[in-house]
């Protein structure tokens, strides 16, 4: 479904700083109806990847296709309607502000080019339904939680009928019961309409509930891929830090020692023994 | 009190010429400001559509009319004026300088008001597939309401004030009326009951423009 060959982004560097390479010569293929998670931590580019497949951010070099099209080769209006097959939400959900949830679900369509006003109210209606917002309609965007908001971006990118969604850390400004729900809800759009969805997220428990695939990147570069099956049967020796986190089971924190603990040490799994003793744990 | 009710004649001629003044300058820098504003706002340097050099051009010649302080710019457009309305003196002259004065002085709030309202919601858009059209139709415009609305209240307070200065091509008005009487010929009570309708006047559009600026506005 969705193809990405030898992708990099390069910015420019501002003020005499030198360019910086974000995505450096990534190679990803996702299949129809999975959810392929990517991780990383800040910086590592995960974000302008996901950009890169709906080519928010053009890529420098590479190719991406998504479903038959190769979106790299496509005129700017061709790209443009390209995109009314690739839903995507946001960290920070990004609705209008004075418009209702109705109104917010019913530009989607507009931009996909419904011209029909009753045609859009009623697909609005329905998108609404699935995300179990029907109710606040005609409220505006202030009115709604965090993770309400992000229900009604769900049904946003809904709305066109895509054939990919894009979740760039989706849940990250939500608590961890939203999150739960949030997910869940991305989880039946998957199930229901055979969404293909890519999800970017710094939040390893939020990989390990949804994903089908998992990239692990650093520093623009995928340095780590495994089925979610893997981590499970046991059969994953991983090679990265957040792998290793991923197979054990949760964060651990040093007390009462100097501070200089690296990333490597904090996520070490916790079957392995601690050297003095002096970890505590705390469970995600 | 005699020598007001002597006047309230011209008083109120007064007090007609400054709303017909302002009541189609700013309307007319509404009409003309607001694209100039979203062009300023879409071809910025790291906009929706930069365009560096053209940018540079329109923004460096927004800035010259604003620069010009308002009594040369009134005498120096003269010519402009002749051409535009057949005539140089009166409230119908005064109104261009005020107007070509408050184009740009509206542009550049409108586009303020746009840059203030984050990238959000435009890169939802780009990534929904909308055209550069229906985001500035039905997102910028539609979340920069309030701020617009509250621009045109501060446009309009400003050139009530401005057009104080266009009694020196005969426009008249309500704050040259103060000028005539109260500075010219020292009647001080007659420049007070100007001042105070001028003061009546702002409150009321200041009033009024808070009050639809917060009935449009969602975010609260």
């Amino acid at each position: 479904m969705i193809s990405l060959r030898r992708v990099s982004t390069t910015f420019p560097g501002s003020r005499g700083r030198p360019p910086v390479t974000a995505v450096d010569d990534v190679s990803l293929d996702v299949a129809r109806g999975r959810i392929q998670g990517i991780i990383g931590f800040s910086g590592a580019g995960k974000s302008t990847l996901l950009r890169n497949i709906n080519l928010l951010e053009r890529p420098s070099a590479g190719t991406v296709e998504v479903g038959d099209v190769r979106l790299t080769d496509l005129e700017a209006e061709e790209l443009r309607r390209a995109r009314h097959q690739i839903g995507m939400i946001f960290q920070g959900f990004h609705l209008v502000n004075n418009l209702t949830v109705a109104q917010n679900v019913e530009l989607a369509l507009k931009f996909a080019g419904v011209r029909d006003r009753r045609v859009r109210r009623r697909r609005a209606s329905e998108v609404l339904e699935v995300v179990d917002l029907a109710a606040k309609s005609t409220e505006y965007p202030a009115r709604l939680s965090g993770g309400q908001k992000q229900r009604v971006a769900i049904a946003r990118a809904l709305a066109p009928d895509p054939q990919v969604l894009l979740c760039d850390e989706p849940t990250s400004a939500l608590d961890p019961f939203t999150t739960a729900s949030v997910l869940q809800y991305l989880a039946d759009a998957n199930r229901e309409f055979g969404i293909t969805v890519v999800l970017v997220t710094h939040e390893m428990e939020v990989i390990k509930a949804l994903s089908d695939d998992v990239a692990v990147m650093e520093d623009g570069r995928v340095v780590e891929r495994f089925a979610a099956s893997d981590l499970t049967s046991g059969s994953f020796e991983p090679t990265t830090s957040i792998g290793r986190y991923l197979v054990g089971d949760g964060i651990r924190v040093e007390r009462g020692a100097a501070s200089d603990v690296d990333v490597e040490t904090l996520l070490r799994r916790t079957d392995e023994p601690s050297a003095d003793g002096t970890l505590a744990e705390v469970r995600g | 009190m005699e020598r007001i009710l002597e006047l309230r004649g011209e008083l109120l001629v007064a007090m007609l010429q400054t709303l017909a003044m302002v009541g189609v300058a700013i309307p007319l820098a509404v009409l003309i400001g607001t694209p100039i504003g979203i062009w300023l706002f879409n071809h910025a340097p790291g906009g929706i559509a930069p365009l560096p050099k053209r940018h540079a051009v329109v923004s460096a010649l927004v800035n010259t009319v604003r620069s010009f302080p308002f009594l040369i710019l009134l005498i120096a457009i003269i010519p402009f004026t002749r051409l535009l309305v057949g005539t140089t003196v009166g409230t119908a002259a005064a109104i261009v300088p005020l107007t070509v004065n408050a184009i740009p002085y509206f542009a550049r709030l409108v586009e303020q008001n746009l840059t203030q309202l984050g990238t959000g919601a435009v890169e939802a858009s780009r990534a929904m597939g909308a055209t550069r059209g229906q985001i500035i139709r039905n997102v910028l415009l539609v979340d920069a309401k309030p701020a617009i609305i509250g621009s045109i209240t501060i446009t309009t307070v400003s050139f009530i004030s401005y057009s104080a200065m266009v009694g020196l091509v005969g426009g008249g008005g309500i704050g040259d009326f103060a000028i005539r009487y109260g500075y010219y010929r020292y009647e001080t009570p007659v420049m007070l009951v100007a001042i105070v309708l001028m003061l009546l006047l702002v409150t009321l559009v200041q009033w009024g423009g808070t009050r639809v600026s917060r009935l449009t506005d969602k975010r609260i």
